[in-house]
């Protein structure tokens, strides 16, 4: 089964953008309504929801121990996983990861990790030996489009609500304490996402854009307005120019966005 | 383990491999290299060696993956056990499962795939050595099997990367300086179309010095892609010099 | 406005060719008001048609080709037959059969088998549908003698010559019959296993230096030559 467009819808879409407009009303540029729930999920050290539109991803974070990298003695650990679960649409299918949810996990990593948003030298229990491991889990629940903004957002609003366990290493061994503390983040980067349609530069894709889109960049910008991360999509094209544009665009876009988060 | 150098760039403008801010590695391209496969290329950039090989355009196996209004590219990005340092397992990591996506998207723009609905063309690229920009690399010798194999193109795609090491912005990061370095942007481009297809990045950049990172990528991919022209006169040129003697 | 080639230059795809008032022809394509190659050739331009003879290509059926193929696999009511194209191409038993087709009854692999060689004609192809073949006219059908070689499509039109000058003084040096499937496929059929070699030579000559002159004069002295120089050894 699949949602495909008709070539009606199709047409209707690029139309419309080319006119500078969109089906649910809004600017090229203009983001959807989002609302973000912070620690649904008792469970675990660290949750938050983002619904972007219909666009529904929920993401845990769960802090274990473990060993360093062998090149990274005096760093914690980092890994992000995103699943597309097959509720989230009749598209997905359940079974291994594929390349769109591998690929959702390295761009979300890619924008944490770059921007240096963990403070990872924090993270270390016996230096070289023990660790904190930060596992972020992106649930995809409900896909109307731009899942990487969503999970981005969700992801670093996740962290920012995580609980690290106090402890104290008594011979070699950790003993959790009572009692705990936020993880130690110096920096809460921003994925804006822009679309190529019909030419036109268009933010915030909704799931039956992405069907016509050409080409996508997204683009992670940190709290000083610089790009940490880029990841083109699609198997279209961007001018050097339109890559100019959207890198404008997707730092005011975060801007915008950084002013509506309480992060 | 060796010990993290003090400077990637010296006060002269000079790398630690003795190159400058904006000078590529050497390479090697040669066409026509494999017997069996349809199209077939293989790389040599800096120490980096690639070989690629082309089948297609043929009916798709398993057949529901085929589409019936068109053509489908299927990628393989693939490293070596033992083309890293640490011999890599031969299982395909989610880095080569995210690069055989992002080199397919960044070829098939090049690619008419209305000509030849319900089938596919495979790529299969092997990374027999890595040094750092591999997926550019592969990008290069990918697109040049592809024309050996006598796949209609738009144009040829050309890969190659710069980044930032030290405060500078260089072009074509080996893997010491992209491991070391501040930034790294990989880039592909069908220069004749002005048509970027492949554009990443990790580290931290300004907007200005992206803007100087991308306009520095792309002067690289142009002077790769008159290599690319080059490899592919000198394999049927060599042809027609042979006649004419 | 101009073209950006010389005639018969080596181009490369995406080469620019021409710009302005021209029209795309073989092999290049338009983009704006500007012509690009879409594959490794030679360029040429007829008045103002732009084309490129490929240097490498693959074949495309086209309905009335004689193509050779192999069978690859026996079905319920019929064959399916690789003539090296992107798209395999089916036979079906009432072609061949003269009589009504009982599939309970008839053994078709008796008639032909996987790996079996046909010469036979695409009878129908279009963009949606796999190539149909038939067998059902003078000339076509099984393969059971001669030599397979393979040739690039695009330089069959050169082992045939102007008015079949280059393919009949190859048939007449050699006394081979010679079919050659539009496809690329070509099936030579000699006395000898000698002869038959000496016409592929001749034939994989021609592919090399198809962009060349003087050729079928040089092909006719090539083979006088050797056939020479065979009788001089069986003189020994």
């Amino acid at each position: 089964m699949s949602t495909l467009l008709t070539r009606v819808r199709q047409k209707q879409i690029g139309q419309l953008i080319d006119a500078g407009k969109r089906l649910d009303g809004r600017g090229l540029t203009d983001y959807r309504e989002f609302t973000i729930e912070e620690g649904l999920i008792e469970r675990a050290e660290g949750s938050a929801r983002i619904r972007l539109g219909k666009t529904d991803v929920l993401v845990g974070v769960k802090v274990g121990t473990g060993e360093p990298f062998p090149d990274t003695p005096n760093d914690g650990v980092l890994t992000v996983n995103a699943e597309l679960v097959p509720l989230a649409s009749p598209n997905f299918e359940p079974g291994p990861p594929d390349e769109n949810s591998v690929e959702l996990a390295r761009i979300v990593d890619r924008g944490i990790r770059e921007s240096k948003a963990v403070c990872s030298e924090k993270l270390v229990i016996v230096p070289g030996k023990k660790v904190f491991v930060i596992f972020v889990d992106v649930y995809v629940l409900n896909h109307d489009g731009n899942l990487i903004d969503a999970s981005a957002l969700a992801a670093v609003s996740a962290l920012v609500n995580t609980k690290m366990p106090n402890y104290e290493v008594e011979d070699g061994e950790v003993k959790i304490k009572a009692g705990d503390s936020p993880l130690p983040l110096k920096s809460h980067p921003i994925t804006v996402t822009v679309a190529k349609i019909s030419g036109k530069l268009v933010v915030d894709p909704w799931v039956e854009e992405e069907q016509v889109m050409e080409a996508r960049m997204s683009m992670a910008i940190n709290d000083d307005g610089n790009i940490c991360a880029i990841q083109k999509g699609c198997a279209g094209f961007f001018t050097p120019q339109q890559i100019l544009e959207a890198a404008k665009i997707a730092q005011e876009k975060a801007a915008e966005l950084r002013k509506k988060l309480d992060w | 383990m060796s010990e993290k150098p003090e400077k990637l760039i010296d006060k002269k403008g000079i790398r630690l491999d003795g190159r400058k801010a904006d000078e590529l590695r050497p390479l090697k391209l040669q066409v026509g290299v494999l017997a069996n496969a349809d199209g077939s290329a293989y790389i040599e950039h800096g120490k980096n060696k690639i070989i690629v090989g082309v089948f297609g355009p043929r009916e798709m196996h398993p057949k529901h993956l085929s589409q019936p209004d068109r053509m489908v590219l299927r990628c393989r990005y693939h490293m070596a056990p033992f083309s890293v340092q640490e011999r890599k397992s031969p299982a395909p990591s989610r880095r080569e499962v995210e690069l055989s996506k992002v080199i397919r998207e960044a070829l098939e723009p090049s690619v008419f795939v209305d000509l030849y609905p319900r089938a596919g063309i495979d790529v299969y690229m092997e990374v027999l050595q890595a040094d750092g920009g591999t997926r550019c690399a592969a990008i290069t010798a990918a697109s040049l099997a592809i024309a050996d194999a006598g796949i209609p193109l738009r144009d040829l795609v050309v890969g190659c990367a710069a980044g930032k090491i030290d405060d500078t912005v260089v072009l074509d990061l080996y893997d010491a300086e992209d491991k070391l370095g501040a930034a790294d942007v990989p880039v592909a481009i069908m220069p004749n179309l002005n048509a970027v297809t492949l554009l990443q990045m990790d580290g931290i950049l300004t907007p200005a010095e992206f803007e100087t990172a991308v306009g520095m990528a792309v002067e690289g991919c142009k002077k790769i892609y008159a290599m690319q022209k080059e490899a592919l006169r000198t394999k049927y040129m060599t042809v027609k010099e042979e006649a004419e003697e | 406005m101009p073209t950006y080639f010389e005639k018969k230059q080596l181009v490369t795809p995406g080469e620019l060719l021409a710009e302005g008032d021209y029209i795309a022809g073989e092999n290049s394509y338009m983009e704006g008001n500007k012509i690009y190659a879409q594959r490794i050739g030679l360029a040429d331009a007829e008045n103002k048609k732009v084309n490129v003879v490929a240097l490498r290509a693959f074949y495309i059926p086209k309905t009335g080709d004689i193509i050779i193929g192999t069978v690859i696999e026996v079905g319920f009511n019929g064959w399916t037959v690789d003539i090296k194209a992107p798209y395999t191409a089916m036979l079906r038993a009432s072609d061949v059969l003269s009589r009504p087709f009982k599939p309970q009854n008839d053994e078709l692999s008796q008639v032909l088998n996987a790996g079996d060689l046909i010469v036979a004609k695409i009878a129908s192809y279009d963009r949606a549908h796999d190539p149909q073949l038939t067998v059902g006219e003078p000339g076509l059908g099984k393969i059971t003698r001669g030599q397979i070689m393979r040739v690039t499509p695009t330089k069959i039109p050169r082992v045939i010559g102007k008015k079949g000058s280059m393919i009949s003084t190859i048939k007449q040096e050699t006394g081979c019959q010679i079919i050659l499937g539009v496809n690329g496929v070509v099936l030579v059929t000699g006395k000898t296993v000698e002869d038959e070699e000496l016409a592929m030579m001749a034939i994989q000559k021609i592919e090399a230096e198809s962009h060349t002159s003087g050729l079928t004069d040089r092909i006719s002295l090539l083979l006088k030559e050797e056939k020479s120089k065979r009788e001089e050894k069986k003189n020994e």
